[in-house]
């Protein structure tokens, strides 16, 4: 899709960069690439989430001089950022916020690739890519959750270290390697803390990797047919520029409603109590955006399987080009996939919302019984609901998208992305096609 | 190497072992250099020598009356020394250690004091679950022993596991008596 390079040099001192780096033509190739005509907001949430590492990356570099990572200090050190240093408490919550923002748009961008198909051929790649950069972000944030050293920073990082202690016969050796002594201690926040500034650059590199993969085989749109003419196509700037910069700045609207107004409301209570190692708070709960997976891992009764479940739920994401064998991308055009995919939005919200709650409390009252000569509800409790989900989402990967690969009928289709847009040539006037 | 065509041809005169040599020293030396490098990266992340020498510490027992439970930090996690009462070694001892997930019976549990005597009274534990790391809260869940709020795990009053997640009983830290009334652990 990329094609040739139209880029002219335009004056001499670029023309000499041209033949020694050719950095300017890169980012002019990089301008005027050509994008299918039809991409709906669905498709600015990759703009959004370049800006989000963007902004992690400096408020993190800058936290990294104010922070000490060190058990008696790191705590003292992240209250004196939003107390004492001259907008860190702009700078802290930023970092904060903006990771939960991070996720929010990661999730939108997944969802959109997995409704659109676009992790189908020849986008394999790009899928797998994005898989792990989603790893990575979880790891990051998991690290960087653990530096403000407050009750839910330590007992998350206790159970969360604690998998490893469930891999048979060196786990426990395993574990203590990993934290560096016999429990989450100094050694595991600094080494924490090292690791913490080190992967954001990891997902750089990836993101440089995910994008040249798609300007490679060109980008994916609502209807999911390829571009097979020039009409088809759109230049990134300014059709896609303007876009994205709108899209970003609702975002930006979004993230600044919950960093002047609501900065905690995304986090933990506990977390303004420092760590305590005699002393685990009554419910432990990750950030919202590990929940679901949190709710897998107490789907079932064993440690072992808990694990194995949770990390099967992100090791499927990474092999679905080969689950859904169904050749048409969209499904706009696939009628039942559509209605399946569909529950599975509703299913990853259950399942973050059973992540959050208590296993043995009730979820769905459908009436009460009396216990011990005490009044109390019955229905369905979390516990019985995050399996329901969990077993909709495997059955989602692993039996509805390769059953309906081989049974489900597409509905018609559009010839091309010009006639999806612009019908028969009847309504709407055509815009330049990109050059 | 002979066959290729892109050989000057007074290199097929030449030694060819002396290339192997070459490829098999060098390709040898890089096996030993990666694995002499690779080694203390990943043997650094390990304990270091300070972690492990802060290793133990004495309890006396005379301090915590009957019922009481003394919480003492051992290597990073809570030490639980329980002083039970008479109704709570009698349940510990009831327990049929067959119907346990991780089965073991009370006694196996205690370490004998200077005399060769087991003192039932003093239950020593590391107070973690084993679950994930927790720790759980005294005198509750099902069993009247010990409830880990994190994922619901019951222990009963020896520590054992009898209901929810966890796979193991609280374990037992390597610990012994110096006198009749001072414990020492690690």
């Amino acid at each position: 899709m990329s094609g040739p390079s139209t880029y002219e040099p335009k004056y001499a001192a670029a023309k000499w960069m041209d033949q020694r780096l050719p950095i300017i033509r890169m980012g002019a190739d990089f301008m005027t690439f050509p994008s299918p005509r039809n991409l709906n907001y669905w498709y600015t949430f990759g703009g959004i989430l370049a800006l989000c590492l963007v902004v992690q990356i400096i408020s993190g570099v800058i936290l990294a001089m104010h922070y000490v990572a060190d058990v008696d200090k790191a705590f003292a050190s992240v209250q004196r950022i939003r107390r004492d240093v001259p907008f860190g408490w702009l700078l802290q919550s930023m970092h904060a916020v903006g990771a939960s923002m991070f996720f929010l748009a990661v999730y939108m961008h997944m969802f959109r690739g997995l409704y659109y198909g676009s992790y189908k051929a020849p986008r394999e790649v790009i899928w797998i890519l994005g898989c792990a950069i989603y790893l990575v972000m979880m790891a990051t944030a998991f690290l960087g959750y653990t530096l403000p050293w407050g009750q839910m920073s330590f007992w998350g990082a206790t159970v969360i270290t604690g998998f490893f202690s469930a891999v048979p016969i060196v786990g426990e050796s395993l574990q203590q390697w990993l934290l560096g002594g016999y429990a989450v201690d100094n050694a595991t926040l600094q080494r924490f803390f090292a690791l913490h500034y080190l992967l954001p650059f990891v997902i750089a590199a990836l993101v440089g990797l995910h994008v040249w993969a798609l300007h490679h085989v060109g980008q994916n749109n609502p209807i999911g047919i390829s571009e097979k003419t020039k009409e088809d196509t759109l230049a990134f700037h300014p059709f896609y520029t303007v876009k994205d910069a709108f899209a970003i700045a609702v975002f930006l609207v979004i993230f600044a409603i919950f960093l002047f107004y609501l900065p905690d409301a995304l986090g933990h209570a506990d977390n303004y109590i420092e760590a305590d190692a005699m002393k685990t708070p009554p419910h432990i709960v990750p950030e919202w955006y590990f929940l679901p997976f949190y709710a897998i891992l107490r789907a079932v009764p064993d440690k072992l399987a808990g694990i194995l479940l949770m990390i099967g739920a992100i090791a499927v994401l990474f092999v679905l080009p080969w689950l859904d064998t169904h050749k048409v991308r969209s499904m706009r055009f696939r009628p039942v996939a559509r209605w399946f995919f569909l529950i599975f939005i509703v299913m990853c919200f259950i399942l973050g919302w059973c992540g959050a709650g208590t296993p043995d409390n009730v979820a769905i009252k459908l009436g009460s019984k009396m216990v011990d000569g005490v009044k109390v509800d019955s229905g369905i409790t979390f516990y019985r609901l995050s399996q329901i989900s969990t077993i909709y989402y495997f059955a989602y990967f692993l039996i509805i998208l390769p059953v309906l690969g081989l049974i489900e009928k597409p509905i018609k289709r559009p010839d091309s992305i010009t006639k999806a847009v612009l019908g028969d040539g009847k309504r709407g006037a055509a815009l330049a096609p990109a050059e | 190497m002979s066959e290729s065509s892109t050989m000057p041809a007074d290199t097929d005169v030449e030694d060819s072992s002396k290339r192997d040599f070459i490829f098999l020293a060098t390709g040898a030396t890089a096996a030993a250099g990666v694995a002499a490098v690779g080694w203390p990266l990943v043997a650094q992340m390990g304990k270091a020598a300070d972690t492990l020498a802060a290793g133990s510490i004495e309890i006396d027992l005379t301090k915590i009356a009957q019922g009481q439970q003394l919480k003492m930090l051992w290597r990073g996690k809570p030490v639980f020394v329980r002083h039970r009462t008479a109704a709570e070694i009698e349940k510990a001892a009831a327990a049929d250690p067959a119907d346990l997930k991780d089965p073991q019976t009370d006694e196996e549990r205690l370490t004998p004091d200077t005399s060769g005597n087991l003192r039932p009274e003093f239950l020593v534990m590391v107070g973690v679950c084993t679950h994930f790391g927790c720790v759980p809260v005294g005198e509750a869940g099902e069993f009247d022993g010990w409830y880990c709020p994190c994922h619901a795990s019951h222990y009963d009053t020896s520590g054992r596991i009898r209901k929810g997640p966890a796979p193991k009983n609280m374990a037992i830290p390597p610990y012994s008596f110096v006198t009749d009334s001072v414990i020492k652990v690690g």
